[in-house]
């Protein structure tokens, strides 16, 4: 009898994607609040609070991606091509994003124009990525074993609005990144970012978690049927306690809490879309099993993954260890 | 006209990996220099050997990043454009880039970071070991894409289950036919590269009188490997050849303009392809040559590309031109290596000017070379993705439109126009620099929380403190 891997490599890759989506979504936040700070010592702080850490996190973008490749070919397939311009422009900003990261120190003329492609590569990639995850729990058109729909079918009110909401999430990690790495006035700044973020990224909690069982019915079904009502009811209330909690520690200036329990915000999200769509991974079509790839196939990667994911989480821990405390701008530093 | 979403589809690809492939081109090389560098620096303590690492550092570094950022795009592209590829091929293929993936991700993570910021944080040994292992990390990034590639060309350990790729046994798969001669013909030409440059930008430096010592050591170390190397280059293109005709008798047919079948077969030096009426115009001819160099007989048979039906040929055009940019470029490597062993034997080699200028004109000779390999290679396996198994035209994503596809590429054109150009010029700005004396260096802050400005810049300053 061949071991059955699929359990497993669905919960590595959720893990990596929820991975990305905190630790990318922090920089990327800040990455967009970056616009709206004033003041060049300023913004030398926010630019230095993620300069040591966001191609680290950047990378598990390509490990979710190739994880999806190799564990789940069939919904690769089938997904990516109906995200087709979505894909592509959050490509293009991260590639923005990335280089204007090194180059605004190296031409002063053009400083202007990098800072606009790095807080802009920031707003697209998030957006985009909002569309992609709004795409998919809409549901995709399939034939067979293809993606049958057109290249704008994301272009809808559902993705569009993920994307929104998500750039409002990713603002709330962003900010609450900043409350955890800076201080004084710049600080304050943040927990009002961190506060307008908050309200924003509930009314989207609550307008997905009416709007989705609306439309899908047996969405609906699994949340509001016997018993399930009872074993899952406690998921909105959790979310609520966290996020009355969250609004009390911006209030009472924590400084570490608001980031986790931004972080325990969006898990409690992923969760909530698991349970909606499970165990489909090509939503409404094919389930994790019949989009897995042959067992010798993802035996032969995992044998790799479980030997040097440690190492890399490891040395990332170590990392952030290394750049622990408050950023500074270091003004005068050349 | 209508838009052909398989021709734009390769077109991107051609586009994008075109690119990509020019950064580890010259990592791939330049990271086993740095290693050699630091192993030096590590057993001699001579401050010559720690300055030039980290002059080259510096440079590394900023085009790593841009490899890095390149390489994200690449395997979205099997999703986006080639999702057919993808659902047929991905049972096979997919751990092979997996591996790739974790391996390029596992050496960033782990030990980039100690070679770019660890200078005053471990000790020399450790930094030596640091940039050991980034080596031989592009070296094994190097191994899975290449065998990823060859099994495309020459593809087996698979069995067709429902019209897809199952695999049956992986060492099979990985050490298919072509691989062997493809990773060494391919990593071989990584290490000329980067040699040519290191060369060049020795030159460039020399004549400016600029650390001329380091200068001249790098010229030294460059002509010594390049010598070496640039004939094994042409033996082992050789014998890659000779695996070609084996497993790809099509693609040499096209590398060879021949359409007829020959014996004796000459060898075309020159001429003008034509598909359509399946001849070669204008062709010049060495009588039985094509024989000996490619059966190592006088009177071999040579398939031409009539022997295929006309839906199975590659296109002549692109293999056959590239092939011969590619020998032309390995002649002039030749002769410009053994002119230079020959100038520094006679003692004349820093003074003579015409040398040092050609040597920066050589400079992106081995770019040049490997981009013409690999279209040599990549068109001719057409018309298919996987060789022999499953056509290119069938492979692509089947939701894309002609117009689709023009958009995305006209975007990923006009990135690439900014992005590639600013980071050469960045590169160009580091070597003006040239090597610095630690001493010269203004103090870096401590890295403690928040990475200071100019990250990469930063980075390689810390490597010259001691």
């Amino acid at each position: 009898m061949v071991l059955d891997l699929v359990p497993l490599w669905t919960i590595l890759l959720g893990l990596a994607v929820f991975y990305y989506v905190v630790f990318d979504g922090f920089d990327l936040g800040v990455g967009m609040l970056y616009g709206l700070v004033r003041g060049d010592a300023a913004r030398a702080t926010v630019m230095n609070s993620i300069a040591p850490v966001w191609d680290g996190n950047e990378t598990w973008l390509i490990f979710g991606g190739l994880g999806l490749l190799t564990a789940f070919p069939l919904a690769f397939a089938i997904i990516i091509p109906a995200v087709y311009f979505p894909i592509l422009m959050m490509l293009l900003a991260l590639v923005f994003r990335g280089v204007a990261f090194e180059f605004r120190f190296k031409h002063p003329a053009l400083r202007r124009l990098w800072d606009c492609a790095f807080c802009g590569g920031s707003l697209v990639a998030t957006f985009a990525q909002g569309v992609v995850l709004g795409t998919f729990i809409q549901g995709f058109k399939v034939d067979g074993r293809q993606f049958a729909g057109t290249s704008f079918d994301w272009l809808a009110p559902f993705p569009l609005v993920i994307g929104l909401a998500l750039i409002f999430g990713y603002a709330l990690l962003g900010a609450c990144w900043l409350i955890l790495k800076t201080e004084g006035q710049l600080q304050d700044w943040a927990r009002r970012a961190a506060g307008i973020s908050l309200i924003a990224v509930l009314a989207a909690i609550a307008g997905v978690s009416i709007w989705t069982p609306l439309v899908h019915p047996d969405i609906a079904q699994r949340w509001f049927r016997w018993p399930n009502i009872a074993f899952l009811s406690p998921v909105p209330i959790v979310t609520a306690l966290i996020a009355l909690a969250e609004w009390e520690a911006l209030r009472r200036r924590h400084e570490l809490t608001p980031f986790l329990g931004a972080i325990a915000l969006f898990l409690m999200s992923f969760v909530g879309i698991a349970i909606s769509l499970w165990p489909m991974i090509v939503p409404y079509r094919y389930t994790l099993w019949q989009a897995a790839s042959s067992a010798s196939t993802q035996a032969f990667l995992l044998i790799g993954t479980l030997f040097l994911l440690p190492v890399i989480l490891m040395y990332t821990a170590w990392s952030y260890w290394v750049f622990r405390g408050k950023a500074r701008g270091i003004a005068g530093y050349h | 006209m209508t838009l052909d979403p398989v021709l734009l589809s390769r077109l991107q690809w051609a586009w994008v990996i075109a690119w990509h492939i020019l950064l580890p081109a010259f990592t791939v090389g330049l990271a086993s220099y740095i290693a050699v560098l630091e192993g030096l620096y590590f057993l001699t303590g001579r401050e010559s050997w720690f300055r030039i690492s980290g002059f080259w550092t510096r440079i590394f570094a900023v085009s790593f990043g841009m490899g890095v950022v390149s390489g994200i795009i690449m395997p979205f592209q099997f999703g986006t454009n080639w999702s057919r590829f993808t659902d047929a091929a991905a049972d096979v293929i997919s751990p092979l880039l997996s591996y790739e993936g974790l391996m390029a991700f596992f050496l960033e993570a782990s030990f980039l970071g100690v070679l770019l910021f660890g200078r005053r944080l471990v000790p020399t040994w450790a930094h030596f070991f640091a940039a050991v292992m980034v080596a031989f990390g592009t070296l094994l990034s190097s191994f899975w894409i290449l065998a990823t590639n060859s099994w495309m060309q020459t593809p087996q350990g698979y069995k067709i289950v429902d019209g897809r790729f199952e695999p049956v046994d992986w060492t099979a798969i990985i050490f298919n036919p072509s691989f062997p001669y493809r990773l060494l013909h391919n990593v071989t030409a990584f290490y000329i590269t980067t040699a040519f440059v290191v060369m060049g930008v020795g030159a460039w430096l020399l004549r400016r009188e600029r650390a001329a010592d380091d200068a001249r050591t790098m010229m030294r170390m460059a002509l010594d490997l390049l010598i070496l190397l640039v004939p094994l280059q042409m033996f082992l293109g050789d014998q890659h050849g000779l695996n070609t005709l084996e497993y790809q008798p099509a693609k040499l047919a096209a590398i060879e303009g021949r359409y007829e079948t020959a014996q004796p077969a000459p060898l075309t030096l020159f001429g003008i392809p034509d598909d359509a009426g399946g001849t070669m115009r204008a062709a010049i001819e060495i009588p039985r040559l094509g024989s000996l160099v490619l059966t190592h007989s006088w009177d071999g048979a040579i398939k031409g590309l009539k022997e295929w039906p006309a839906d199975q040929r590659p296109p002549v055009g692109p293999p056959f031109f590239a092939f011969r940019v590619m020998v032309g470029i390995a002649c002039i490597m030749l002769l410009i290596v053994v002119a230079g062993q020959v100038l520094r034997l006679r003692g004349r080699l820093w003074g003579s000017v015409w040398f040092l200028r050609l040597c920066q004109l050589a400079a992106p000779l081995g770019f040049i070379a490997v981009i013409a390999g690999w279209i040599t290679t990549e068109v001719g396996r057409q018309p298919w993705t996987v060789y022999g198994v499953l056509r290119t035209a069938d492979s692509v994503s089947p939701s894309l439109t002609g117009a689709n596809v023009a958009w995305s590429l006209a975007f990923y054109v006009v990135v690439y126009l900014i992005m590639f150009p600013t980071g050469i010029a960045f590169m160009a700005g580091l070597v003006r620099r040239g090597p610095q004396q630690p001493e010269l260096e203004s103090p870096v802050d401590q890295i403690e929380s928040g990475r200071p400005h100019e990250p990469f810049e930063t980075a390689a300053r810390a490597t010259l403190q001691v």
